[in-house]
Order: C-alpha cells, then sequence, then structure tokens
C-alpha cells in the first residue's frame, strides 16, 4: 500500500500512515491522499461570538450560551451546548429561549468581536497575503506556492493557525481544505468544531453527487424551490442535465450550477474585495407602526449608514429600504440617486421618501436602509440643488457635527430626531 | 372602409402616430391606430391614454368606415412600400382583416373594433389662441434639455409653461429644471394668451408637439385648460394632459445679485470643455473653471486617470475665482448660444451661476456648481 500522507493536529509532526501519532500519540489527526498537495483554505471560527463570550467569563463555560439582541431579536451565534437543544443562528430568540430555557442571553459586544477578529486576521497575514474574509469569523485563504516559503506545506501551516488561535486567543476554529473555494467552503463545515476536513480532486465527484443541492453556496431557499420544480434536489440531479439547458432555464446561475456540480469553481481568492452595499437594519421590541417612531429609527440607522460611508470612503449612488412586516415578509425599496451621497441627511430623506412613496402602512418587525452602487466618497455630494437651497447648508451642517464627534465623541452633538 | 391613398402621405400621418403609442403595453387596443374615412379624407388616431394625436390627410374615399390596425406595422409596411405607390386600403368585415395592397404587394392586418378604441374626453379650453411656430419651437427647444427625469419629482418632468411679466411687459414662458440646471426662455405673449392657466408639459408631448413646428410659416391653434394642452395645425391635432402638480416657484432660484461677468465664445468655450473633460473617469464629470484677469483656465483633475488644463482668452475683469461644474451641463448650456458670446454670471463657487446670450434676457439658463 502506498504510504498515506498523514498530519499530527497536537503537535503538527507529518508522518505516513497510521491512527494515532507517532511523535506525541494523539488520535488528533488527517490523513488523506492529497493532504500536502492542496492549497485553498476556508477557515471558519466555532461559534464565534459565543466563545468569545466564554472565554472573558468561564463562569460561562459549561452553560448554553446564545449571543443576540432583545427580546425580538434573533440568534446571531449560539454555543455547542445551546446547539444540542436545537437552536440555530438566525432563530427567533423566543423560540431559542423555548428549546433551551437555561440558556444565557449575552448581548453582542462587536468591538470586541472586531478585536479578536483582527487578531486572527495578522495571524494569517503570517501565512499568506491572500486573504479573503467573509466576516468577522471566517475567511479563504489561498496558501498556493507558500510551501517554499514556510518551510512546510499549507496543511502542516493551517493546522499551526488553528492551533495558535487556541493557544493566545482562546478561539477554535474549523479548517477545509481543497483545491478551490467552494469545496474549501464545503470541507470547513463537515467536521464542527475544532474540525480538519479535507476534499481532495479525486474524490469531488463522488463526494459531490450525492450532496443536496442546498450544499451549494448561494443556493438559497428560493433557489432550491426553483431546482426543486425542475426535478433537481441533489447533485447527483444537476449533472444529469445539460449546460446548454440549465442556463435557458437558470440563467448565469445555471452556468454556475453546472460548472460547481462538477466541483469546478475558478473564482481567485480575493483580498479584501471592495463593498458592495452599505445598510444598517434594526428589528422592533415590538411591531410598530408609529411613524414617530419608524422615522426615529431610520435617522439613526441613516447616520449609522453615512457614519460607516465615511469611515471607509464610500458613497453611494442608490438608497434603498427595507421593511420587514409582522408577518415576515419583506418589502424593499430602492432610488438611483442623480449624484453619489454620503450624508446621513440625503440618506434619511431619501429613505423616508421611499417609506412615504411604498403606501405601507405596518405593522413592521423590522426596518433597514442603505446605499449601494457604491463609489469613491471622495466624489459625493458635490452638487447642490437649486430647489432646495438648504440642503448645502444641512450638508456644512454635517460636516460640522462630523468634525465636534471626531473630537469630543460620538455623543457631543446629536440630532433631537435621533431620541424619537 | 375602402380608401386609396398616396404613400409620402400616408407615411407621414401613420409616422405620426405611430409615435404615440407606446411600445410596452398590455392594453392591444392601445397599440392599434384609428382610421376613419369620411368624404375626401381619412383621419389617424392615436393614443396612449395621456396624449392624443389625430392626423388627416386627403384620400380618395371610395366606401366610407372606419377601423383599427396596429400602428406599428402598418407605419412599417407603409415605410417599406417604394415611393410613389398608390396604397388601397380595404376593410373586410367578414374576416375581420384589413388589407393593405400597393402594386404586387398585399398585406391582411388583424383589426380590432373602432367602438373600443379610447377617444379622448373632450374638455372646455379656458383659453384659445394662435402661436407662430417658430416662436413655440424656440420656447420648447431651448428648455426641454433641463426636464428632469427623475420621477419621484414627477411636477418637474415636464417644461412649465406660463404667463409671466418679462421686462418689457408679460410674456409667454417655459421654464423647465432638474434642480441641477434651469432653462428659462420667454417669447411675445400671443393675443388671447393673458388668461391662460400655467400648466406642465409632459416631457413625451413636447417631443410629439415638436413635429408640428417644422414649418416656419405655420400658425398653431393652442387651447389650455387645467388639465389638458391641445396643439393643432389645419391637419393635425395633438391633445395632451399635463402633469397634475404644482411647479416649484423657480424665480427665487434664479440669481438676481450675480456680478462677476464672463463673456466668453460659446463654441470655444463648449470645444474647449469637451476636451478636457476627456480624461475625467467618474460619471458626473467636474471641470474646474479658474478666472483671472481676462483668462479662464478650465482644469480636470482626476487622480485614477489623468488631468488636464486648457486655457481661454476671455473678457473677466473682476476677482480670481475657482468655480467647479458637471461638464455635461457646461456643454448644454452653451449650446443653447447661437448668435453672440455666452455671458457668465457668477457670485460664490457655491451659488448657482446664470447664462445667457449676450444681453438677452429672454433666454436665460441657471447652473448649479459642483465643489472640486
Amino acid at each position: 500500500m502506498a504510504p498515506m500522507p498523514s498530519l499530527c493536529r497536537a503537535c503538527l509532526t507529518p508522518f505516513e500512515g497510521g491512527a494515532r501519532c507517532p511523535a506525541c500519540r494523539s488520535p488528533r489527526i488527517v490523513v488523506h491522499p492529497e493532504l500536502f498537495d492542496l492549497s485553498i483554505a476556508h477557515m471558519d471560527c466555532d461559534a464565534f461570538y459565543a466563545s468569545v463570550e466564554k472565554r472573558d467569563d468561564p463562569s460561562l463555560r459549561d452553560k448554553p450560551v446564545i449571543v443576540g439582541g432583545g427580546m425580538r431579536g434573533v440568534v446571531s451565534t449560539c454555543c455547542y451546548i445551546a446547539r444540542i437543544k436545537g437552536v440555530r443562528s438566525a432563530m427567533p430568540m423566543f423560540q431559542a429561549l423555548k428549546l433551551c430555557p437555561e440558556a444565557v442571553v449575552v448581548k453582542p459586544r462587536m468591538q470586541v468581536y472586531a478585536e479578536v477578529s483582527r487578531a486572527i486576521r495578522s495571524m494569517m497575514e503570517d501565512l499568506t497575503p491572500a486573504i479573503e474574509p467573509l466576516s468577522l469569523d471566517e475567511a479563504f485563504l489561498d496558501l498556493t506556492g507558500t510551501a517554499r516559503l514556510h518551510g512546510a506545506p499549507p496543511a502542516v501551516m493551517l493546522a499551526r493557525l488553528v492551533r495558535r488561535m487556541e493557544d493566545e486567543l482562546g478561539i477554535s476554529g474549523s479548517v477545509g481544505l481543497s483545491h478551490n473555494k467552494f469545496l474549501a467552503k464545503i470541507a470547513s463545515d463537515l467536521d464542527k468544531p475544532r474540525g480538519f476536513s479535507v476534499i481532495g480532486r479525486a474524490e469531488t465527484a463522488g463526494f459531490l453527487a450525492a450532496r443536496p443541492v442546498r450544499i451549494i453556496w448561494g443556493v438559497g431557499t428560493a433557489t432550491q424551490a426553483a431546482l426543486e420544480r425542475a426535478g433537481i434536489r441533489t447533485i447527483a440531479d444537476l449533472l444529469r442535465w445539460d449546460r446548454a439547458d440549465l442556463v435557458a432555464r437558470f440563467g448565469q446561475m445555471g452556468d454556475r450550477l453546472w460548472q460547481l456540480a462538477r466541483g469546478q469553481d475558478s473564482r481567485r481568492v480575493i483580498r479584501d474585495e471592495a463593498p458592495k452595499s452599505i445598510s444598517k437594519e434594526t428589528t422592533f421590541d415590538e411591531d410598530t407602526t408609529d411613524p414617530d417612531l419608524l422615522d426615529g429609527h431610520l435617522w439613526r440607522l441613516a447616520e449609522q449608514v453615512a457614519d460607516r460611508a465615511k469611515a471607509k470612503g464610500f458613497a453611494g449612488r442608490t438608497v434603498t429600504l427595507k421593511l420587514k412586516r409582522a408577518d415576515f415578509t419583506t418589502v424593499t425599496r430602492r432610488h438611483a440617486l442623480h449624484a453619489p451621497t454620503q450624508t446621513a441627511d440625503r440618506i434619511y430623506r431619501e429613505g423616508r421618501a421611499l417609506f412615504d412613496a411604498s403606501g405601507e402602512r405596518g405593522p413592521f418587525r423590522l426596518i433597514g436602509v442603505g446605499i449601494a452602487d457604491l463609489c469613491a466618497g471622495a466624489n459625493a455630494d458635490r452638487e447642490g440643488d437649486l430647489l432646495d437651497p438648504d440642503a448645502g447648508k444641512r450638508a456644512a451642517t454635517e460636516r460640522a457635527t462630523d468634525a465636534i464627534r471626531a473630537r469630543f465623541g460620538r455623543d457631543a452633538i446629536i440630532k433631537g430626531r435621533a431620541l424619537r | 372602409m375602402k380608401i386609396s391613398i398616396e404613400r409620402a402621405t400616408l407615411l407621414k400621418a401613420v409616422a405620426q402616430a405611430q409615435s404615440v403609442v407606446e411600445r410596452r403595453n398590455t392594453i392591444p387596443i392601445l397599440s392599434n391606430v384609428l382610421i376613419e374615412a369620411e368624404g375626401d379624407r381619412v383621419s389617424f388616431r392615436a393614443t396612449d391614454l395621456d396624449i392624443e394625436v389625430v392626423d388627416r390627410a386627403p384620400a380618395m374615399v371610395e366606401r366610407p368606415g372606419a377601423t383599427t390596425v396596429s400602428a406599428v406595422m402598418l407605419h412599417e409596411i407603409v415605410r417599406k412600400l417604394p415611393d410613389g405607390s398608390l396604397i388601397h386600403l380595404t376593410e373586410d368585415p367578414a374576416s375581420g382583416r384589413l388589407t393593405i395592397a400597393a402594386g404586387r404587394s398585399t398585406f391582411s392586418l388583424a383589426t380590432l373594433p373602432k367602438e373600443d378604441f379610447p377617444v379622448m374626453a373632450s374638455s372646455e379650453y379656458a383659453s384659445n389662441f394662435s402661436a407662430p411656430a417658430p416662436a413655440l419651437r424656440r420656447l420648447f427647444d431651448k428648455a426641454k434639455f433641463a426636464i428632469s427625469t427623475e420621477e419621484t419629482r414627477y411636477y418637474l418632468n415636464g417644461v412649465y409653461l406660463h404667463v409671466a411679466t418679462g421686462e418689457d411687459g408679460p410674456v409667454l414662458r417655459a421654464v423647465a429644471t432638474d434642480g441641477h440646471r434651469l432653462a428659462r426662455i420667454d417669447a411675445a405673449l400671443p393675443e388671447g394668451a393673458q388668461s391662460m392657466p400655467g400648466v406642465i408639459v409632459p416631457r413625451k408631448t413636447v417631443g410629439e408637439l415638436r413635429k408640428l413646428l417644422d414649418d416656419d410659416e405655420a400658425q398653431i391653434a393652442v387651447s389650455v385648460s387645467e388639465t389638458k394642452i391641445r396643439f393643432a395645425t389645419p391637419n393635425i391635432t395633438l391633445t395632451s394632459k399635463v402633469i397634475d402638480g404644482t411647479f416649484p416657484d423657480y424665480s427665487r432660484v434664479i440669481p438676481t445679485g450675480n456680478t462677476r461677468r464672463l463673456e466668453v465664445d460659446a463654441s470655444e468655450f463648449a470645444k474647449a470643455v469637451d476636451r478636457v473633460a476627456t480624461v475625467s473617469s467618474e460619471r458626473s464629470r467636474a471641470v474646474k473653471l479658474s478666472l483671472d484677469e481676462d483668462r479662464l483656465v478650465l482644469s480636470v483633475n482626476s487622480p485614477d486617470s489623468g488631468a488636464a488644463e486648457e486655457e481661454l482668452a476671455v473678457a473677466y475683469g473682476d476677482e480670481r475665482l475657482e468655480i467647479g461644474f458637471n461638464a455635461k451641463y457646461l456643454l448644454e448650456i452653451a449650446s443653447q448660444v447661437d448668435r453672440e458670446n455666452a455671458v457668465f454670471l457668477f457670485n460664490s463657487s457655491g451659488d448657482p451661476t446664470l447664462m445667457r446670450e449676450g444681453n438677452d434676457t429672454s433666454a436665460v439658463y441657471v447652473v448649479m456648481p459642483m465643489r472640486v
């Protein structure tokens, strides 16, 4: 039998075959024929927010922890103990608490998570510059061609990365290693938590065939339903379709499905892809129809969007509005602007106009506002409006407000509107 | 119905009708033109429910009658038939088809009953007057570039036609603006127009109307009510609903205290603006005007793509000024100037700028600057 490439995840010793590490006798090993040949990885932290909370408050260690906001909020993350009870991310909080009444609910501390995320990021930077973060707690890494530099194949470096995360940050992660992004992302999910999964070239087709189409990244409920109508449930079903037929039926998505079903994915790991939109939304504690309350939220959200746009140097040519009705159906509206904006005043006014024009009366459970079709912030708000001579004054006021806040803090000056 | 009509005559009449018809519409009858033959004339009527155009043409009517067929298809057929042909239109009530025959070509088009065709309700017009075609042409041609396309400001989606007080008394005035530029054009007030209510003529109507105004000698009969406006020549009647909204008080937008005067050859200016704007990579192409004693420097500085600069000899005697504009707006207003130099009146780099042709105040343009 050919020697089987193996790696000990505890002491990082590469070896060939065996059920335990020959050096440290640990059973935490990865064995795969292509282990040292693959270089595209997806790293996903395990129950990230909850893990950070448990790390910072050891009394939570053995309790089910749910991170999420308010009575009406949703679960953003829950620890593995809570998951045993059936709690899942994005589940409404009341439902989660019904399943797991003993759970400790913690309000998210985004600043802390962002800090930990930055620390992880800097560890990744030691491995490769080709990092594509998907969120605070997951990222693609392309380690192609780094083996010589590091004196070790990608698999070893990745195992070292997660070990370092555990040692130095107290956060565990799962790694998926494969030959493209699509498969790496699937792999990282196979063996959570503290997983290390490999999908090699040779097994790709066999591995995918039996899986449901749902596994394909980007196939949500709607696409899944559309596929189901075409009699497509598994990837094997997809494989029976001609490329042209898929394109005819599903458009561009069809072409991607055809490729992905074959385990083909030529997308590259792109460092810090520029965002396509900036938006903020809020779920109310109670469904509301109160126009003043909605207006207050709209202003605060517009301000948050503007703050972020200004901080990141972006402006949007389109303003978007999102409303979720009490029955969970969603309404979205968008308006293309004559010229890009990044001011809270403009975003708020356009959002308000979209709201008024929507004809929706509520009750609503969520409101959100954002900007899309982004461009450089330097091009924003350069043109005045003849018919709205005060617009210039309001923009100047906003610039002055920003300057005061930059110096004396966020709450140094706020609009009365924000207090509603 | 059975008629014979000369191809050129038919083409002209049908062309006007088919351009009113909305290309994408869900009500089949609205794609059709209503053909009515009686005496020695045939009329073609088309509508999109906002605009109705009736075009009358001389024809040999063998058998009077009326029917409707697809306006676009009829137009295409007539357009493709050889020039000079005599076209026979025959309605066959039994088959519900209209036969179009010319030379060796025969077409048969499906018809819809004439009773289904929506004829625009006639209305009481508050004011009726007659205006020379060139005067109306000037009013709309010079104003239309400033019409807004933004649907949220629907009341700006047209030209505001109304009676106003100009420098030498009452005038017929057309104003259009999209909030970034504004055009205010005056014409002598035609007799009988004094009592005309101010109306916002929709963009599409302005486009359709233009085809009635080509003849320099023509007098156009204009009728205006609160809700409709009608333009008529002996052969064509165009009736349009007006935009139901209030045009903003534009008079506060037109600066009166701008004293810094720049005079420049409009076409040289436009060419220079166009040249320097080439290097701008943004969608809103900003051009900076730097003014000094009889000197204008146009410049564009686009960090990603490059920079350009051009100097023009101009008449300017005020203090130094730097002001930025959207290149497209400068080109549009400069192109309105055809006889004399363009005169720009500035205040500061943040205030609206006024432009006119020489000292002619019967056509003034206002443009909002851009931060550069």
